[in-house]
């Protein structure tokens, strides 16, 4: 290849001595300053290897004169962001929750917050959009079972639900009627048909007839006389369209036979005060948030403006 | 095969050093044209910037700002939102057609005129002329050993350049925020690093490429000769050596001798029959040339058809009492035409052909259409995003619920109320920091000036029906403007409802 090169007698430049068909390639030589350029990245090039961490040895790389690490970068920026957040952290530490909707900024700041700590601590059993799941309450929906205000929501995330360890915990217990033979098989069959019916799952029978007595005398005291329950106890509403583990015939059968022991942990043994009151709020604003019943007219006055951020 | 063996040539080099191009000065029509074409573009780069705009309290009193923090770009009147970023891309479209146009017209006019390699390489040759002196100075001075005298002119030519590669990147910056704040910043210290980092880079570059590259800009780097030859065709512009006027070239003497040989007897005479042409061989063209090519090797990559070798060449045809445009700008259609003893076509025929009323129907056309939604664009906007984790969700009393995320654009620089209104479904509605119990057909919001207000929308309908409805949302702007935006969205149901 090589011994083909020669001078091109119209350009008086070089050929690289390839030739097809009689077209020949000229060796036009490149500008000195791309020459110049080429250097200067190897020059470059080993000023950074001696800068920053480059060269791989057994256990880790060569350091550079500088220190730098990717560690020590997202340590200095990780303290920045703590840094910035520092103040709103200390609002809301200091801010009773009942107060924060009228301050609609450290609300908004208090909700990202708890959407950030609901991924990492509630998602597991409530799922990523807090929509739950059998036997684990969809957070979204108007429906209670201990009460929706922001303190409550507050508490429950605090104390958990029949969380063992902790005092305050909420605890309720419904019996097992048919495993405890407080009601025969039969009762239990009527009990589901009166439940049924006051849930306009089913229409009035006979058997909702009866049931409707054994309601009274072995349910009332939780759920109340109208089946409506009760948020002291934790005892659900019977009449709503709203059932954790299911409003299906079968689904109560067993309910109300082995009854159900739902455990929450307490989140305050694990969380800092902040985080929870995040973790309220973010609950409290995914549209099922009840007002405070101690302040109705702020409520009022909130859902006039509809301010926009 | 021609040529020689390597052996005998000289050795085959694998970089080659600049030719040094040392332009004389010349004047004349075209230097003249330059001149004022200099002077407007730099005047219209550096001025810009500095021009007010009143428009009033929530938004920047400056003519022309491209506001990268806030995502919007004034100009004058007009204020730009990243969302309606076709008004930029229409502008680069029109820029790139209209130097489809401008080309297909006159040829490489960019190039020689108004490209900003140009006129900043121009402006630094010109210094350069001022403080080493014209041609012959400088390729003197070239020469010499360095000295004081040569330290001295290097030295004070480097520095005046670094001032005007500073104040090139440096009015650069001031389309980036308010002009005066960022000045007074720029020289206390106090500007955000960025602001001199662009400085630095753009004093770098302008100081490297229209200082100390030039012309290998134009020849090596720049890809715009290679793509406007596509552009370009028999009755474009270029500059062009008349050959057909000017071969053979004789020198100056040859020619006195061929017209004074009863004069002068003494001189030596031409041969009978030979030709002599207008080309005296003076090199005037080549001295001058800024990219230091040779126009009358014929159309090349190296020529931006600035036209200043005309201007040297009249200058000599007028001493030598020839007609001038030897070199002119003349199109390979008209060339043919001469060589053949005709005459040209008509400027006016020539630049309405089919190919330049294209081009310019469709930069016209793009134009307009532009005016157009400019002037009947509606100042708000919403766009909506429904809630997809859960899609809805069943309430106490068995209705279902779904949520949007409405987001509502308020354009003008004043606050302004909007209602959002539902239509396609029986439904009712309330947002954030409401209940269901003020819910309603329809929510007002209150966005601040210049801003988007993004609002959760909660919808709620009974779960008898389809188990998806599309609906509308339709957002009104309160403050009696005749202007509506909408956007529409899925309502969702669980499986099996009836």
């Amino acid at each position: 290849m090589a011994d083909n090169k020669r001078i091109d007698a119209a350009t008086g430049t070089s050929t690289v001595g390839h030739e097809w068909d009689g077209i020949e390639e000229l060796d036009t030589p490149m500008p000195r300053w791309w020459l110049v350029i080429l250097w200067a990245t190897v020059v470059f090039a080993i000023g950074y290897c001696i800068v920053y961490p480059a060269w791989p040895l057994l256990h880790g790389a060569t350091p550079g004169i500088w220190g730098w690490t990717s560690h020590g970068q997202l340590a200095r920026e990780t303290a920045q962001e703590n840094a910035r957040r520092a103040p709103i952290l200390a609002a809301l530490a200091t801010t009773p929750i009942d107060r924060l909707p009228s301050d609609p900024k450290l609300l908004a700041a208090a909700v990202e917050g708890g959407r950030s700590a609901f991924k990492v601590y509630c998602v597991q059993c409530h799922g990523s959009g807090a929509a739950g799941s059998r036997g684990y309450p969809n957070l979204n929906d108007d429906d209670w079972l201990w009460g929706g205000d922001l303190k409550t929501i507050q508490q429950t995330i605090t104390d958990g639900i029949r969380f063992p360890g902790d005092d305050k915990t909420r605890m309720s217990q419904m019996p097992a009627f048919g495993r405890d033979g407080i009601l025969n098989p039969a009762e239990v069959d009527d009990v589901v048909s009166y439940v049924r019916y006051v849930s306009h799952q089913e229409a009035a029978s006979a058997a909702a007839k009866r049931g409707k007595t054994l309601f009274a005398n072995n349910c009332a005291v939780c759920h109340g006389p109208d089946a409506k329950g009760n948020r002291t106890v934790g005892a659900p509403n019977l009449t709503d369209a709203i059932w954790l583990y299911g409003g299906d015939r079968d689904t109560l059968v067993q309910t109300v036979t082995n009854a159900r022991y739902g455990i929450m942990p307490a989140w305050g043994h694990r969380l800092d005060p902040v985080t929870i009151k995040m973790l309220a709020a973010y609950v409290h604003s995914l549209g099922g948030g009840e007002a405070d019943p101690a302040a109705p007219a702020v409520a009022a006055a909130q859902a006039g403006e509809n301010v926009g951020r | 095969m021609s040529g020689a063996d390597v052996a005998d040539g000289p050795k085959p080099r694998f970089f080659e050093a600049r030719r040094k191009v040392f332009p004389r000065r010349v004047d004349g029509t075209f230097r003249r044209l330059k001149w004022a074409i200099m002077a407007v573009t730099l005047a219209i780069y550096y001025v810009t910037p500095w021009l007010r705009w009143h428009r009033g309290e929530y938004a920047p009193d400056q003519a022309v700002l491209v506001d990268l923090a806030h995502r919007r770009f004034y100009m004058f009147s007009i204020e730009i939102w990243p969302n309606e970023f076709y008004y930029v891309v229409g502008l680069l479209i029109m820029a790139a057609v209209g130097l489809f146009l401008v080309t297909s017209a006159v040829g490489r006019a960019w190039c020689g005129y108004a490209c900003p390699q140009t006129v900043w390489t121009d402006l630094f040759v010109h210094v350069e002329r001022a403080i080493e002196g014209d041609r012959n100075a400088q390729i003197r001075l070239d020469r010499a050993r360095w000295g004081v005298e040569k330290i001295a002119k290097r030295g004070t030519k480097f520095a005046i350049w670094l001032l005007i590669a500073m104040t090139t990147g440096g009015a650069w910056i001031f389309y980036f925020a308010d002009a005066p704040t960022l000045a007074r910043e720029f020289v206390t210290g106090t500007a955000p690093f960025v602001a001199y980092s662009t400085v630095g880079i753009l004093t770098f570059t302008t100081f490297t490429l229209g200082g100390l590259m030039r012309e290998q800009v134009c020849i090596y780097m720049c890809p715009w000769p290679r793509i406007q030859s596509a552009m370009m065709d028999e009755k474009s512009l270029a500059v062009t050596y008349k050959d057909w006027r000017g071969e053979p070239r004789t020198h100056g003497l040859k020619r006195a001798q061929a017209h004074e040989a009863e004069a002068a007897p003494s001189l030596v005479r031409l041969a009978q029959g030979e030709k002599v042409g207008d080309c005296i061989d003076c090199n005037a063209c080549v001295a001058v040339c800024p990219t230091g090519i040779d126009i009358r090797e014929g159309p090349q990559i190296g020529c931006i058809t600035c036209g200043l070798c005309i201007d040297a060449c009249d200058e000599i045809m007028e001493k030598v009492d020839r007609p001038t445009r030897l070199i002119g700008y003349t199109t390979e259609a008209d060339m043919k035409l001469a060589r053949a003893g005709g005459t040209p076509m008509p400027p006016l025929k020539r630049l309405l052909r089919p190919r330049t009323i294209i081009y310019f129907l469709i930069w016209a056309g793009i134009g307009c259409g532009m005016l157009f939604a400019l002037g009947t664009r509606t100042h708000m906007g919403v766009s909506v995003l429904q809630t997809r984790n859960p899609l809805w969700v069943r309430l106490s009393d068995g209705d279902i619920r779904n949520t949007y995320t409405v987001k509502v654009r308020n354009m003008e620089g004043r606050p302004r109320s909007f209602a959002v209104s539902l239509s396609g479904i029986d439904a009712r509605m309330w947002t954030d920091g409401g209940s269901r119990e003020t819910a309603g057909r329809t929510v007002t919001i209150n966005v601040p000036a210049d801003r988007v207000a993004k609002t959760q929308i909660f919808v709620v309908a009974p779960a008898q029906g389809p188990q998806r409805s599309e609906l509308l949302f339709t957002v009104t702007a309160l403050d009696g403007q005749k202007t509506a935006a909408s956007d529409g969205s899925y309502f969702e149901r669980p499986e099996g409802n009836p």
